[in-house]
């Protein structure tokens, strides 16, 4: 009999592989977090051990080091098609929230929202990682990603609980979710018009809690900012250092982060709390969404 | 921990505009504890500050748009659990125009929450809604008769629409359990409600509890539509892997599968899975991956059954039950796209037999489209035969949608196969194929030693444009890039293959075997790897039709010469004859762009 994760597990790689089937030029973006890292390892599932298209990390240069070291482990260790785009003008012109001169939710529009779009669609240089010279080149490939594997998760906010799996964005990267397609079944929205393209979502029916369950049932490697760090600290999501902020936890390993959720000091406790970001206007994070925001 | 506890089950909640589904939900999740901290404090002071009165519906409206419009958008999925299980809430607006929202979260809903209000009673959308779980196949379903508050908590007010609507329900095959609550009071909802001390049966949260979950439908003829078949051989990965959902039944290694519509056989060499050991069995809702025993040429779209079990259907004609959601009708003689399990096939509307009004059941007939939200009754037609089940037997794989203009705008189900011209054909096919000596070496292997995939390129056009010329053309062209590659005169068959139903003279009725024969030796070469050119004149589609229906590949390639075009459906129309090498240089450029030949 299977469980709730097997069920969970198996839609998410139905999606997968409806995805490779369909589109030509499919990509899945990783942010290293727990989300795509779970997304990443059922791709490896789904497609029995290789994961046949490139994974693309938006890279802001504010994310924690440690992210980024574990990342490039990764991406060494199972081989991974590894493709970073970045902002490079805005970080040049200082236009950053850290540097003072715009507010949190315009670096959040010019460092993840507008480098995702441009890279994407190959606007921007790719830079993707070369392994037999162990390091990354600068992409000559900028042909556009139709389909965009996403990880994100209904409960996460209200926004994304609107999500289709199969949800189309337009010319310019945006989201009208007063028009999306049905989806019948198990039929999903693989059609679609020249110049726009499709974000996938497989994880769309995964809760917080869930992930942590499939973690620690998989052995899945995580980074450990999202553990106790010794001063009863630990990440609940990650971000970049300037607007994510640890919580007060001693939970050291899955297990302890489970118990956290399920009947500890976590249960009903939105995920996001300790993301500065969307505490700045009640719709701030659905405005960025609606522009091409993950 | 109670065992069941991690048991998971998905629940749509349907009805008409303002009946109260979003009240309903949140009052359910405030009286079981379920909102996140402070969020229920959090609407409440912001009805305060704004001045407007609270409502449990705001708990659902996350977004600016909705709390603006005062309106629910989309299917939002909301988590719940009872002591019983975990639930999957598809909230379903109501508004006419997102119904695709309702039949996107009844789709995926084991059961179905169907809100009418006591003072409005039964509304066009609360019928609509409930003839569309029928037909998306929920059929545990509870009725909420909402606003009893309003209704002076009347039993009378009650059991007038409880009975109304279990009248109209019969009618379409459904039952359903009624429930008397009031949303905004909180009756019936998660407590038990003393103003109708008149009701005994369960409280909304009790009938939820009480929804059984039907188990995976593991004893049925095994059913894997083909995802894709893998080969990741650049990474070092020599297997050959078959990869599909499992939709009903089971499979193990040893099996022996048939593959429909081609009818290739072949057994179940291994599972596989990543990260742990291979499992025993794959069975229904298991995402699937299996090695086979011999290297038959399999694509996505393939049905795989097992040998021995009832056999899916083949065909390109059938009569469906349909339901459309596209601004624009469904109409005859347009082309559209029907996808079929992990089949995709363009598609034609043959005819409209009747259309219903689904939320007054009001039949009509003799009109030749199927206007926005209307049911119809209609025959369909694909470019090549697929594989399905009949509705009645295995609804899984009767079910369909229709793709117009990218978007999926339709949906039914598959309730008849018809008759087509190339049926007996495809049974004489699928014996060869039942039949078919397997070699030990897979298609694939063979393209890649010759670097092309084998294609039938067809030449044709009218008599005297230089067909053979260009054949020949093509041929030397290909030939002495170092591709394998075979001009087949049509003499060739004519005399030969052909002697025995060769008649002098103008009869032209053996052109239907005449075709088959030739689509055979084709079939022959294609088989051996070979990019085999042949030339016809005047070829239609539904010559073309016997030709497909012979040869076991996707790799035909038309070429039309010369103006003056039949309805074949060309890949390539060269108006302009009289350069062959130019145009072999075209024809050169289409098998590139198809992916038979890789190098420049």
């Amino acid at each position: 009999m299977a469980d709730h994760l097997d069920q969970l597990e198996n839609l998410s790689i139905h999606i997968l592989r409806e995805a490779y089937a369909n589109f030509k030029s499919l990509c899945m973006l990783w942010s290293v977090g727990k989300d795509s890292t779970v997304l990443l390892w059922l791709a490896r599932k789904a497609f029995l051990g290789h994961v046949p298209f490139p994974l693309v990390h938006i890279d802001t240069s504010f994310k924690i080091p440690e992210m980024i070291e574990y990342r490039d482990r990764l991406t060494r260790q199972w081989h991974l098609d590894m493709i970073y785009g970045i902002n490079t003008e805005a970080l040049e012109r200082k236009e950053t929230f850290p540097d003072g001169k715009v507010d949190r939710l315009r670096c959040c529009k010019l460092l993840k929202t507008e480098a995702l779009k441009n890279t994407l669609s190959g606007a921007w240089p790719r830079y993707r990682f070369n392994h037999s010279a162990d390091r990354y080149e600068v992409d000559p490939n900028r042909e556009p990603f139709t389909g965009v594997i996403v990880g994100l998760r209904a409960d996460e906010e209200g926004s994304r609980s609107k999500e289709r799996y199969f949800s189309k964005r337009d010319r310019l990267s945006e989201w009208d979710i007063a028009d999306q397609p049905p989806e019948f079944w198990n039929q999903y929205k693989t059609d679609f018009a020249p110049g726009t393209h499709v974000r996938i979502h497989p994880l769309l029916d995964w809760t917080e809690l869930n992930i942590w369950e499939y973690i620690e049932r998989e052995k899945i490697p995580t980074v450990s900012l999202y553990y106790d760090q010794g001063n009863g600290k630990r990440y609940r999501s990650l971000g970049c250092w300037p607007c994510t902020f640890p919580i007060n936890s001693t939970a050291k390993n899955p297990r302890e982060i489970i118990e956290e959720l399920r009947s500890g000091q976590l249960k009903n406790i939105a995920e996001r709390s300790g993301r500065a970001q969307d505490a700045e206007d009640g719709g701030g994070l659905e405005t960025l969404r609606r522009e091409g925001y993950m | 921990m109670n065992p069941a506890a991690d048991e998971k089950m998905n629940i749509v909640v349907a009805g008409h505009v303002d009946h109260g589904k979003s009240t309903v939900i949140g009052r359910l999740l405030a009286d079981t504890d379920s909102l996140p901290k402070g969020k229920l404090e959090q609407i409440q002071e912001l009805c305060r500050r704004t001045s407007r009165p609270f409502e449990y519906a705001f708990l659902l409206d996350a977004l600016k748009d909705e709390q603006a419009q005062g309106i629910t958008i989309d299917s939002a999925r909301i988590f719940f659990k009872s002591a019983k299980r975990h639930y999957l809430i598809l909230d379903a607006p109501g508004h006419i125009e997102f119904l695709r929202n309702m039949v996107t979260g009844a789709s995926h809903a084991e059961a179905a929450l169907l809100v009418i209000d006591a003072a409005e009673g039964v509304r066009e959308n609360s019928r609509r809604h409930g003839y569309m779980l029928s037909m998306l196949g929920v059929h545990q379903i509870a009725v909420l008769v909402n606003k009893m508050d309003l209704a002076g908590w009347s039993r009378d007010a009650f059991e007038k629409i409880a009975d109304e609507y279990k009248h109209f329900l019969q009618e379409i095959g459904l039952s359903a359990s009624f429930i008397p609550v009031s949303g905004m009071a909180g009756d019936n909802i998660a407590r038990r409600s003393e103003r109708m001390a008149w009701y005994d049966g369960p409280t909304v949260l009790e009938a939820l509890d009480a929804f059984i979950k039907e188990p995976l439908p593991v004893d049925k003829p095994f059913r894997m539509p083909v995802q894709d078949v893998y080969k990741f051989t650049s990474a070092g990965d020599q297997r050959r892997i078959v990869v599909g959902t499992v939709e009903t039944g089971a499979v193990r290694t040893g099996d022996e599968l048939i593959f429909y519509p081609s009818g290739k056989k072949s057994r179940v060499k291994t599972l596989e899975r990543f990260g742990s050991p291979p499992p025993q069995v794959y069975e229904a809702g298991q995402a699937a991956a299996f090695t086979l025993e011999e290297q038959i040429y399999l694509t996505r779209g393939q049905i795989a059954a097992r040998a021995g079990e009832p056999a899916p259907e083949i065909g390109r004609r059938f009569q469906v039950h349909l339901f459309w959601m596209g601004k624009e009708p469904l109409r005859t003689g347009k082309d559209y796209l029907l996808k079929v399990g992990t089949a995709k096939q363009p598609m034609r509307v043959e005819a409209v037999l009747s259309v219903m009004d689904a939320s007054d059941l009001r039949m009509k007939s003799g009109q030749d489209f199927v206007g926005y939200h209307d049911v119809a009754d209609c025959i369909l037609q694909t470019a090549r035969a697929i594989a399905f089940d009949l509705s009645d037997r295995f609804p899984t794989l009767s079910r369909f949608v229709i793709v117009d203009e990218y978007e999926i705008r339709g949906g039914g189900l598959i309730r008849k196969v018809l008759p087509d011209a190339e049926e007996p054909l495809r049974q004489r096919v699928m014996q060869r194929n039942l039949k078919w000596a397997m070699s030990t070496l897979s298609r694939e292997q063979r393209w890649e030693r010759y670097s092309q995939k084998a294609a039938l390129v067809l030449i044709t056009g009218r008599k005297n444009v230089g067909k053979k010329t260009l054949a020949r053309a093509l041929e030397r062209k290909l030939f002495a890039e170092g591709k394998l590659v075979y001009f087949m005169g049509i003499a060739n068959v004519l005399y030969g293959v052909d002697a025995d139903i060769k008649t002098p003279g103008p009869d032209t009725s053996h052109r239907p075997e005449h075709l088959r024969r030739l689509g055979e030796v084709a079939n022959l070469m294609l088989d051996a790897g070979m990019i085999l050119i042949v030339t016809a004149i005047g070829l239609t589609q539904s010559d073309l039709e016997i030709i497909r229906a012979a040869v076991d590949s996707d790799l035909i390639e038309v070429v039309w010469l010369g103006p003056d075009m039949t309805d074949i459906q060309a890949d390539l129309q060269i108006d302009n004859p009289d350069n062959p090498d130019e145009a072999a240089a075209q024809v050169k450029r289409l098998l590139q762009q198809k992916g038979i030949i890789f190098s420049v």
